[in-house]
């Protein structure tokens, strides 16, 4: 079963990590990708550009409204995601309590639909 | 063989007594909550018309599992007719059937009975819906029994009931009990649940089940994983119900403490009490649960309610306050050091926990503040 691993992190929070823990936490991020990946349980890693390049859009009475920022303004930030292949929510949360990110921030666990349509 | 006419006595004792272990077993099997509360129910009406012509069987425990498993994938492969999806559902439960033929000896059932609990129990599922999970599930209490014990409509727990069944299927919750190294941070919510249902139980005079099943919980969890604090709240559960047939009148009335009639007490527990409280003292990590039980301990051998040894209780007072640092906590405490010190000392101790206003609502403040008052008056 897939997760997707959406982590969010308050920017106050990425503002005062240290150079150093912030390459020691790099590191520690590169580390668990790899043997993710040699497991073959990581599907897709992606970070996002921050949230001020956000577009948030919306179509109503045929009317397209597009806005600047995020759906959500929240202290938490989305700053990338993970999706991963996992037996069930319990190994989901053993891989993930590895991730560094949860030391700093959140990362919420959303299993996928196994189909696209309701 | 057992005679026809008392076969609905026989299936009522057998349903209370076993089903909640035959369901636990069936979601194993079953691997849903839903499917499996089906089937327990298509295995006693099977057994209501079955044993009425060839009697009961020797383990009709079995009988009802290898039942229900079968009723269940059945039912599955009719609706397969209509629904495709199904049909490999039903060959995958047919399949994992053929691999555990005899999985119904007691270890395999008991384990079966920890599994549901942890996954009841699961730190991803609200608390409140935990609870309420376990009490309809483990338990077996209706939903409206449960309402009545969280002064909750019973549709709130209903629907509460109903996510939580929901998460488990589509988050993929596993049915099963947690490794070792997960296993002692899951076990504090487990303990608060069991405590929870020990609790409903123990405020009614008819909660005799409950808290039974709560303590066999307790000793399960104890047996799997003799923890400091699941020793503790086993401890505390026994020392409790030890004062069962102390506690009320024959009309049902309260019994104070202090007036109980000390040789209704149950020794035999009290003894097991006593010794699982001093185990679970003797490691470093001991909890609130740990400490409650040794207050309780105190009390029990105390020969006479005069007889109490009101300084150590108010010794292990502290240590839980410390533990605990809650206005109850602080109320318990000033009425130990009313015992000690007088209750002049206590009723001053009393007014100023009151003055602060959290236990405004708190009736057995009240209470308590209304007693140490008479006693000076006494005096």
């Amino acid at each position: 079963m897939k997760y997707l691993c959406l982590i969010y992190h308050a920017q106050s929070m990425l503002d005062a990590i240290s150079p150093s823990e912030l390459s020691k936490m790099q590191e520690g991020i590169r580390d668990f990708l790899e043997e993710l990946q040699e497991k073959g349980q990581l599907v897709d890693v992606n970070r996002l550009k921050p949230v001020r390049t956000a577009t948030t859009v919306r179509m109503r009475e045929g009317k397209l409204s597009t806005t600047d920022g995020p759906f959500a303004e929240t202290k938490e930030q989305l700053l990338g995601y993970l999706l991963i292949e996992a037996g069930d929510l319990n190994e989901a949360i053993r891989i993930i309590a590895r991730f560094p990110s949860t030391r700093f921030g959140s990362v919420e666990i959303r299993p996928i639909e196994d189909s696209l349509y309701v | 063989m057992r005679r026809e006419k008392n076969l609905s006595a026989v299936l009522d004792d057998l349903y209370r007594a076993e089903s909640r272990r035959v369901f636990a077993t069936l979601v194993r099997l079953l691997g849903d909550f839903d499917l499996a509360e089906e089937a327990l129910h298509d295995a006693f009406a099977a057994a209501l018309e079955q044993w009425s012509r060839d009697g009961v069987p020797a383990s009709p425990r079995a009988w009802l599992i290898s039942t229900g498993r079968f009723k269940a994938i059945d039912a599955i492969r009719r609706r397969s007719r209509f629904d495709a999806s199904l049909a490999a559902l039903a060959e995958v439960l047919d399949a994992r059937a053929a691999e555990t033929a005899e999985p119904q000896d007691d270890g395999h059932l008991e384990d079966d009975r920890l599994r549901l609990i942890f996954t009841c129990c699961h730190p991803a599922l609200a608390p409140d819906a935990q609870v309420a999970l376990t009490l309809r599930e483990v338990c077996g209490l209706t939903t409206e029994e449960i309402a009545r014990t969280f002064l909750a409509a019973a549709p709130t727990i209903a629907q509460r009931i109903v996510r939580a069944k929901a998460k488990i299927r589509d988050a993929r919750i596993p049915y099963q009990v947690p490794s070792r190294d997960e296993l002692a941070e899951r076990l504090e919510a487990v303990l608060a649940v069991v405590y929870l249902v020990f609790n409903e139980g123990y405020s009614t005079t008819s909660g005799e089940t409950l808290t039974r099943e709560a303590i066999r919980l307790g000793r399960l969890l104890t047996e799997l994983l003799p923890e400091p604090e699941a020793l503790g709240l086993l401890a505390l559960m026994l020392l409790q119900e030890s004062r069962r047939a102390a506690r009320t009148t024959a009309d049902g009335e309260p019994v104070a403490l202090d007036e109980q009639d000390r040789s209704l007490w149950n020794r035999e527990w009290i003894a097991e009490g006593l010794a699982l409280v001093e185990r679970a003292l003797q490691s470093p990590r001991f909890g609130a649960y740990s400490v409650q039980a040794a207050i309780a301990a105190v009390h029990a051998e105390a020969a006479t309610a005069e007889a109490t040894d009101w300084p150590q209780i108010v010794g292990l007072y502290d240590v839980l306050l410390r533990i605990r640092p809650t206005p109850v906590v602080e109320l318990n405490r000033a009425a130990a050091i009313a015992m000690r010190d007088g209750a002049a000392t206590g009723l001053a101790l009393i007014d100023a926990i009151l003055a602060r206003g959290e236990l405004a609502d708190y009736a057995p403040a009240h209470a308590a503040r209304a007693a140490l008052a008479d006693r000076l008056e006494e005096r």
